[in-house]
This record gives structure tokens, sequence and C-alpha cells, in this order.
């Protein structure tokens, strides 16, 4: 069986212990689930989660008709990888020293990152983009030294005119 | 009208036409319990003597008419306690409606005597779950819990609502009943795959379980294989939509099923499959499961399409209406080698009958003796097991068992349940094991003087357990023996209030049991049976079908 990595977002009804409900689900039904955003959306009535999960094609049909069931699932969308745009957002604190400044600055221009704290000793980073830009830039830090960071999980939205909710 | 909360929940079950409710009073649903009282013209309350029982009797009832269940319990210690009877109608798909009190919203979230989160502790056993925070929403909120639990693929839905909730007041306004909504119809193009399936098979079986029962789709079934040339087996759920006698009806299929039912689901080589879930104890290893066989499954739950065994065509939609359809699109056909290998597993099946089996008398005497619409309810284990095998179905709905919880204790609740259900007489087999967990029950079964006949199969040993001992575990006996209990189940019964009768062979058997069967209210009967008698055949757990247990000196 292929294992891959699939986005999935899924619309949910705006109202408290709804993210409870999807995330029992997935602890019951024994589905790995890497990352998991959920935030507001174009209605105030729905938030939208999105969830990355490894699996093969069978577990990802599964998991889509088991979170159809939810009761306040209102949509589940696969977004697949050619048609979605993925981002991800990173905050990463590293260690600042005179002689490492000048490195650090290059990789923060290289990967379009912003300096978003100062300190003598620590630089806070802030840098967007897909996972593979964000694991990259996560190993060019090693070296200087990574004092604490925190990475959103992935966010998805699919390329064209259309809204999921609607289509 | 402004009415109070309590008198809302009331009055909406009654708007609903639910007749019947069971459970058990307590602090935080005392203003229920004060409606209940007041409109007991219009609704009727059964008292239980565990909120576990009233569960089990929502249960039994549903299963029993078709209709959804309702139970009543109050908050913490009433509320929990109705878990294992939320958990088994939800594995077996029963339409059930718990309603529950709690502390009121000041009180919550701080500990409260009484206090317990059973939206959290009930989330993976229900289909849904509501907190009513707003009067104003409590009615309708209990109407939609009805909706969902009688809709598509059925189950349990709770609605749980605070005791401020309760009493304070709104406008309520009647409503019609609400209907359940059915799986969408079955499309044209699935309908000729499968007929197209159904062409180029030589050797098909239907296989159907709950989903069929739920939709009444026996005689479909029935007359979907009489024109294909297909036998059929059901699962332990799907007993009882057909008669057992039924001529193209092989019986249960399974871990303990009927040798040529499983034999010959292991031989087909299409599996038209109906309202089944493909459980462990039906499929054994399901890899391996009927490997040389295409496979079609029906099933209202697409979730349930690919989740245990994959399939060729997966259908989620109304099994009747698919049902239907392919009978009017299937040409008929002839399979006669399969007919001939069909006679050749029935025969081995007939060989291998043993004699003076008490067991199979019992089951048999009571399949004899009964009324064909009395419902034959179990516990949980090897009585379980012989009254699916030998009892003979004759009515719909007859069946009533718990199935994928495996629940013991499920019957006297369940069996009082059933027969406030139908009004019939129900029959409850059951084991020394499985009594013991909550005969409590028998308080509330002479409180209203229930129709209810209860066959104990006293074998002094947990004998499913026993049995796995025997033949996996090397003899070691481990805590399955309860020869040093001293329960006596005759006076037990007179404690009770009711007669009690005993019996020891097939002889004194039938006596008592017509006697206690014919009794007015309830009545309990033991029949000491041997602690080493077995269920056979048996597939051994994760096993294949190639290689079925048959006796006890059989070592496959």
């Amino acid at each position: 069986m292929n294992r891959n990595s699939y986005v999935v977002a899924v619309y949910v009804e705006n109202k408290s212990g709804v993210l409870m409900r999807v995330t029992s689900m997935f602890n019951r039904r024994g589905f790995n689930i890497d990352t998991l955003t959920v935030g507001e959306t174009e209605s105030p009535e729905y938030s939208r989660i999105t969830l990355t999960f490894s699996g093969d094609q069978d577990d990802l049909a599964q998991l889509v008709s088991q979170l159809k069931k939810l009761y306040n699932v209102k949509k589940v969308e696969v977004i697949n990888a050619e048609a979605g745009i993925r981002r991800e957002l990173l905050l990463i604190k590293v260690k600042n020293s005179s002689e490492t400044r000048g490195d650090l600055r290059d990789a923060v221009s290289v990967f379009k990152a912003k300096i978003v704290d100062y300190s003598a000793d620590a630089l806070c980073l802030e840098v967007t983009g897909d996972s593979t830009k964000i694991n990259n830039f996560i190993d060019n830090m090693k070296p200087f030294g990574i004092i604490e960071m925190c990475r959103t999980g992935i966010v998805a939205l699919e390329r064209g005119p259309e809204s999921i909710l609607t289509k | 009208m402004k009415l109070s909360g309590a008198e809302i929940v009331v009055e909406t079950l009654i708007e609903q036409n639910v007749k019947t409710i069971f459970g058990y009073p307590g602090g935080t649903v005392i203003d229920i319990y004060d409606q209940l009282q007041k409109k007991n013209d219009r609704i009727t309350h059964v008292l239980s003597a565990h909120e576990q029982g009233a569960a089990h009797a929502a249960d039994g009832y549903a299963r029993a008419t078709g209709e959804i269940g309702v139970v009543l319990a109050t908050s913490g210690p009433g509320a929990t306690n109705l878990v294992t009877g939320i958990a088994t109608a939800h594995l077996d798909s029963v339409p059930l409606l718990a309603i529950t009190g709690n502390v009121s919203n000041s009180l919550i979230g701080r500990d409260s005597f009484q206090e317990i989160d059973i939206s959290g502790v009930t989330l993976p056993i229900t289909k849904h779950n509501f907190i009513v925070h707003d009067v104003n929403e409590l009615a309708d909120t209990l109407r939609e819990a009805i909706r969902i639990a009688k809709s598509g693929r059925p189950g349990p839905v709770l609605v749980d609502i605070p005791k401020d909730i309760q009493q304070a007041k709104c406008e309520f306004n009647y409503k019609a009943p609400v209907t359940r909504t059915e799986g969408e119809p079955a499309s044209e193009d699935m309908v000729h795959e499968a007929a197209r399936m159904i062409a180029d098979a030589n050797r098909p079986y239907i296989y159907f379980g709950g989903g069929a029962v739920r939709a009444g789709a026996g005689a479909l079934i029935s007359e979907l294989a009489d024109k294909i040339d297909a036998v059929i087996g059901c699962s332990m759920m799907g007993l009882s939509e057909l008669p057992s006698k039924l001529d193209r009806f092989l019986g249960m299929q399974g871990m303990h099923g009927h040798y040529a039912s499983s034999k010959a689901m292991a031989k087909a080589d299409l599996i038209i499959a109906v309202g089944v879930r493909f459980s462990d104890r039906a499929t054994g290893d399901a890899q391996k499961f009927s490997a040389g066989a295409r496979k079609i499954h029906i099933d209202v739950d697409a979730a349930e399409i690919g989740k245990n065994v994959k399939v060729n065509l997966g259908v989620s939609c109304d099994i009747a209406d698919f049902l239907r359809k392919l009978i009017d699109m299937v040409d008929y056909k002839r399979n006669p080698n399969w007919m001939t290998k069909i006679e050749k597993l029935r025969e081995q099946e007939k060989e291998q009958e043993i004699t003076d089996f008490l067991p199979e008398q019992a089951i048999k005497a009571i399949s004899e003796i009964v009324e064909d619409d009395t419902e034959i309810v179990t516990d949980v284990g090897q009585h379980q097991m012989w009254a699916a095998q030998y009892y003979d179905f004759k009515k719909k709905r007859t069946w009533i068992s718990s199935g994928g919880l495996g629940t013991m204790g499920f019957g006297m609740g369940a069996a009082i349940g059933s027969s406030f259900g139908s009004g019939k007489r129900s029959v409850l087999v059951t084991g020394d094991g499985s009594f013991g967990m909550n005969l409590n029950e028998l308080a509330t079964a002479v409180a209203y003087n229930v129709p209810l006949t209860v066959v104990v199969f006293n074998n002094g040993v947990l004998g499913m357990v026993r049995q796995w001992q025997t033949l996996f575990y090397n003899k070691n006996y481990s805590n399955t023996t309860l020869t040093d209990r001293k329960t006596d189940f005759v006076k037990l019964a007179e404690a009770f209030g009711c007669e009690g009768y005993k019996a020891t062979n097939e002889a004194e058997f039938r006596e008592v049991f017509e006697k206690a069967y014919k009794t007015e209210g309830p009545s309990v009967v033991e029949l000491i049976i041997d602690k080493d008698d077995m269920v056979f055949p048996m597939l051994r757990p994760g096993g294949s079908y190639d290689h079925l247990i048959l006796d006890k000196e059989d070592k496959a």
C-alpha cells in the first residue's frame, strides 16, 4: 500500500465541543493525524479544520466517510497537491551573536523570513511557506542553536474562483 | 402556551408518539418525574431496578418495535449507569434516546454533587449528543435527537438537560412527529453493475445482517435468491428476518454459525452483502475471508463500505430500494452445480449432529412450545449461541440479542423492554453468569407483572470463557468456576415474588417450561446443564473458514 500525506479541509459548525468530537473520532478510529489547524472562515456559522494525515487511499476514504457521519460536519474536501495552495507559519527563536549575525541575516533574506524580535542574544524569526520550505529553514537554523519554536500546521485553499463550502 | 422545561420534555415525547419510557429518578430529574406523574394517562414510565436495566429495556423496546426507545436518568451515577446500555445500542445500531438531568448551569464545572460530563463520557458511543443550555431550544433539540437516532443507520442519541433548564419557562408549540430520513435511492448504474456481477457468478451467496432487519428486507432477499439461484446466510444480527426453515436459507454464519452456511460462504464466487458490517466474529481473518469471492456490499452507512473487508462493488443507499431495482434488472438464472454442492454441505452438517445434547433439546423445546411471535431474548455466552443456532424463528423481530458489544446482563432489561414494546410474552434465555449480572430487574418484572419467562442455563461456570480455556488455554480454568456460589434460583425467584422451577433433563424441562410459559407474569426456569458442554462449530478467533472446529476432539 502506498502511504501518502493528504490534506483535508473540513467545514464544521462553529459551536463549542465540535473540535473534540472530530478529534475523538480520530482517536477512536486510530487515524494518524500529523497536523491540525482550526479557525474562522468566510461564514460566521462555520469553522474550517485543515488537517494533514498519513495513510493509503483506503484510509483516506474511511477518514472522509467517518468525518461526514459527524453531525456537526458540513463539508469535507480532500485538497489535492496540484490544485491546492498550502502554507504553514513558523515562529522560531535562535541564538544571536556577533559571529553568526551575518549568516543569520543571509538565511533570513534567502527564505524571505522576517525578524520579529531582536536582542543581543537571540533573534525571533517568522517564516511562511509550504512544509518543505519550513523544514529546510529549520534545518538551516539548527547550527545557530534553536532556543524555541512553534509551527501552525498546514492551512490550505484550492486554486480557482470557488469556495469548497458551496461547490 | 408557556411551559416549564420539564413539561416540555414530557410534552415533546408525547408529541413524538413515545408511549413508554424507562428510567430511574434522582435529584436532577425530579422536575421531569413530577410532570411524568401528572401526564401518566398519556405516557407510561417504567421504573427499573438500576439505570443499566432501564437502558437495556429501552433498547429491547426499540428492537422489538422498530420505534425509538427512550430512557431517562439523573445526573452523575444515574447517567454513568446508562453507559453500557448506550454502548450496546451503539454497536447494534438501535434507535435510542437517552435523556439525562444535570446539575444547574451555575453549578456545572465545579465538581458539584452528582455532576458528571456525560456528554464527554458518551461521545464515542453515541451517534450524537446534546447539552441544552437554553430552554427555548429544548423541544427542537429533543425532536432533532429523535430524528438523528431513527434516521439512516440508527443509533443512540443523548440529551443532557441541566436542572435550571427544566425549571425555566418558555413558549411551547406542538409540531408533527419527525420522520426518519432513509438512505439515498439506489443509482441505476450501481444496480446495473451488480446485475452484471451476478450474471457472471455461478456460486452466489446472499449475506444479510441487522441492516436488513431494519429495512425489513427479508422478502426481497428471498425473492432475489429465488431469481438468481443463490443461497442465503446471515450474521447473528440478521436472525429472525427470514424464517429458519426457508428453503434457501442456510442460517447464521460466523464464529459459531451453521456449518453449511459458513462453508458455503467460503466457497461462493459472489457474496452479496446486505446491511452487514463484516464484524470479526463473522469474518475471522478479514484478509482470508472468502478470498475467492467477488463481493457486493450494500449498506445505508457509507463508512461501512471497505471498512473491514475490501469489496468489488460498494453501494451506500437505501437497501430495500436497491434490492427492488436489482430484482427487476437481473436475469433469471440457475446454478445446478452450486445447488449440488450446497446439498452436500447440508448432508455434512447433518452428519455432525450429536444426539442427547441438552442445550439443543431445551432450545428446540422452547421453539415448539412458544407462540410464533414470542420474542427470544438472550444474554451473552454459550446459551446465546445455542439459542441462535437451534431456535426455529418464524416471525420478524423475534430475536433480541446483544451482538456487537456482547453485553452480559443485557437480557433482563431487554426482555422487559421488548415485552412492553410488543405487548407479547418474551422468553429470556440466559446463563447463570449473565443472569447474575442484572437479575435485580426481576423486581421490575414482578412489579409490572411483565409476561416474561426466564430460562437460566446453569452450568456453574462462565461457559464460553471456559470453552476458550479448554480449547486454547490448556484447561487453565482461571476464575470461571461459579460453583462456590450457593444461589438457589428457585428460591431467588420466590424471594422476588415470582414462581421458580428447576429441571435437570429434557422431559422435566418441557414440563416446567410449558407451565412457566403459561403462567401469567414473570417466572424463572433453571435448567442444569453440563459444565463442559460446548458450542460447535467454532471458528478459531482470527482463523479462516477452511478450518472449523467441529467437536471437542477436533484440534483444527
